[in-house]
């Protein structure tokens, strides 16, 4: 019956008659929407670069053995003691098997796991750097490079040279920045590595990686898997660390349970190791969101004001559309168009310019040697939150415009034009 | 007469009406009344005898009334506010004191809204019966005008056109001239007087000035919430 070009042509020609007014008011909207999706952009940004710094390297499982005395004692295992209690004291741990047990099949079993995206396995190996008299106490990572790149984003922290180069070059190692510079070792020169056992091993610099973490860099060096089982003196089939990348990490603290019952190792998941991280993820997300819709609160109070000024003085256009036949159905609908209007072009040109101002800021130099890979200030463009900034920004002004409409669709068109 | 036999378009039907604020006052009191089809009929009286308030009444803007009124031999009393609007829509045409026209729009599309809102036609068979009501109140140059670019005449002529778009049943009037000048008062009651016998239009007109009852077909008198005479 009604067509809906009316309605929205009535609704446009009020907003055109105070376009100032309105231009204004969605000046408002888009100012909330640019700032809401500019502040959630940049600190999701900031939250995926600390979390990338820690989780993304890290395996959401991580199965090892831990040091720990063993749980049977010869004393327990003799007839004669069998219904005694036995007290045994300074029990020391046993450290000579720091190797997972039949780590090669546990390794096939995990490739073949569906719910495994990939594994890497590692050999962390004690070691002294040698440089002139000095003796760097240090760690070296025996890992596939690939399984590494591929899974825990290896290469993106090594800052000169190449990751592959560790397989490519015999004897190569990757020396933490932190290591490189106290050694004073430069890309190509051999550097003396001595194992806890006292071998004395020459490796070829071929890069250095730099974490973001400086005493991870001090300390850690990487080889290939290969080169740490020589440097350590062990079959093949040594391993030390399993990690478990999996597709969906919240299965991660289960997972870590049935590895541990399954192969009798000890199993860490992602999310008790790096509790922490979590919290202060959502804490951050928490406030952006919380600071995002007070913004946008405030411009639903602009849309108000401007509504309701905009009925005081359009009454008489209100009273003779009621008379000559709009229901108060229709001239709440008017004012609500308005409202909407005002929402949708304010909160799409927020959303443009949120982007605009996110790339800018994403265009700022960002240099800190905590952070290698990162040369600007992070921000993420997750299109969720131009979704929810726009559904926002129309929810916002429908509720703003909601109350003047109502106020609208209930004048009476009798006490205003009888009052003339 | 030969108009008592047309059918009745507009009927009250012992209408009574308070005013509650500050204190409690009948200002109708079993008001009786009929228009018939064709008819030019007046309603005068005193300033605050219920002549508007009653106008409002018949009209179906207000609906706290007592008794009943009948547009079209339809009794409208208990109806709700979106039906009351589609009759007013459709049946009434009003012309008011003040021209009440949107500045925002021309006056064509001024002209072209109840017609729109009505929404039987066509929007180009909308926009020619437009320029034809303006044609009839000689406005029909000015309207692609602004309604704000018009003087107070053509404004209420515009109004009138208006009234007219949706060939309603009856137009009702609240003092149409009472804003106008001697000259544009004349013009004014002109149209209406050839609305009424040219186009056999049924007009229901609320005045104070004696000269326009005077030129009615019934003038209908009332004092203080009460018809004397010619209801």
């Amino acid at each position: 019956m009604l067509r809906r070009g009316l309605i929205s042509g009535i609704a446009g020609a009020m907003l055109m008659a105070r376009w100032r007014q309105s231009l204004v008011a969605a000046v408002g909207v888009m100012f909330s929407i640019t700032m809401f999706v500019t502040l959630l952009g940049f600190m999701t940004g900031l939250n995926d670069l600390l979390d990338g710094l820690i989780l993304n390297r890290s395996p959401h499982v991580r199965l090892y053995r831990d040091i720990r005395p063993s749980a049977e004692q010869p004393l327990s295992r003799d007839a004669r003691y069998r219904n005694s209690y036995a007290l045994v004291e300074s029990v020391k741990p046993n450290g000579n098997r720091m190797a997972i047990y039949n780590g090669g099949a546990i390794l096939q079993t995990l490739r073949q796991d569906p719910r495994v995206q990939g594994v890497a396995p590692k050999i962390s190996a004690q070691v002294f750097y040698q440089t002139g008299a000095i003796e760097l106490t240090g760690l070296i990572n025996g890992v596939e490079p690939e399984a590494e790149n591929r899974f825990f984003h290896f290469g993106d922290y090594v800052r000169s040279g190449k990751a592959e180069d560790l397989s490519r070059v015999p004897n190569s190692i990757i020396l933490g920045k932190g290591v490189a510079d106290k050694t004073m070792a430069r890309i190509g020169d051999i550097i003396q590595v001595v194992t806890a056992a006292g071998d004395r091993v020459p490796l070829k610099v071929v890069g250095f990686f730099q974490s973001g973490l400086m005493d991870i860099d001090k300390v850690q060096s990487y080889t290939s898997i290969g080169t740490a089982r020589k440097l350590l003196g062990k079959d093949n089939q040594y391993v030390t660390d399993l990690q478990v990348k999996l597709h969906d990490v919240t299965m991660a603290p289960a997972l870590a349970i049935e590895y541990r019952k399954r192969f009798e190792t000890d199993a860490e998941d992602i999310q008790t190791a790096n509790s922490q991280f979590e919290t202060g993820s959502s804490v951050r997300s928490i406030i952006s969101y919380a600071v995002g819709i007070t913004l946008l609160v405030v411009a639903g109070f602009g849309i108000y004001n401007i509504l309701n000024m905009m009925i005081y003085e359009k009454m008489d256009s209100i009273a003779i559309l009621k008379a000559t036949g709009f229901s108060g159905k229709d001239v709440n609908r008017i004012f609500i168009l308005i409202a909407v209007r005002i929402g949708a072009a304010g909160g799409a040109a927020g959303l443009v310019t949120g982007y605009l101002l996110s790339s800018a800021i994403d265009r700022i130099p960002f240099n800190t040697a905590a952070l290698p890979t990162v040369t600007t200030y992070p921000i993420n463009y997750n299109p969720k939150f131009y979704i929810i900034a726009l559904s926002f920004a129309l929810i916002t002004t429908i509720l703003a415009g909601w109350f003047p409409a109502r106020k609208a669709s209930k004048v009476d068109p009798v006490s205003i034009i009888r009052g003339k | 007469m030969s108009q008592n036999e047309n059918p009745i378009v507009l009927e009250a039907r012992k209408i009574a009406k308070y005013f509650h604020d500050p204190a409690t006052i009948k200002v109708l009191d079993s008001v009786d009344m009929q228009v018939r089809r064709g008819e030019f009929v007046s309603v005068t009286g005193k300033s605050g005898c219920g002549k508007s308030t009653l106008l409002y009444i018949l009209s179906t803007m207000d609906t706290d009334y007592e008794g009943e009124v009948l547009i079209g031999g339809r009794s409208v009393k208990g109806m709700k506010e979106a039906d009351l609007a589609l009759i007013r829509n459709e049946k009434i045409g009003f012309v008011f004191q003040f021209h009440y026209l949107l500045n925002e729009f021309s006056v064509l599309k001024n002209v072209m809204l109840p017609a729109l809102k009505l929404g039987k036609l066509s929007d180009k068979e909308i926009e020619a019966r437009a320029m034809e009501k303006l044609r009839i109140l000689g406005m029909d140059g000015q309207a692609l005008k602004k309604a704000n670019q018009l003087s107070g005449g053509q404004k209420q002529r515009v109004a009138i056109a208006r009234a007219l778009i949706n060939d309603p049943l009856i137009i009702m009037g609240d003092e149409p001239t009472g804003n106008l000048d001697k000259k544009n008062s004349d013009t004014v009651f002109g149209i209406f007087r050839s609305l009424s016998s040219e186009f056999n239009q049924t007009l229901l007109v609320v005045t104070h000035d004696p000269e326009f009852a005077a030129g009615t077909d019934r003038i209908v008198e009332m004092e203080d919430g009460r018809v004397l005479g010619g209801g």
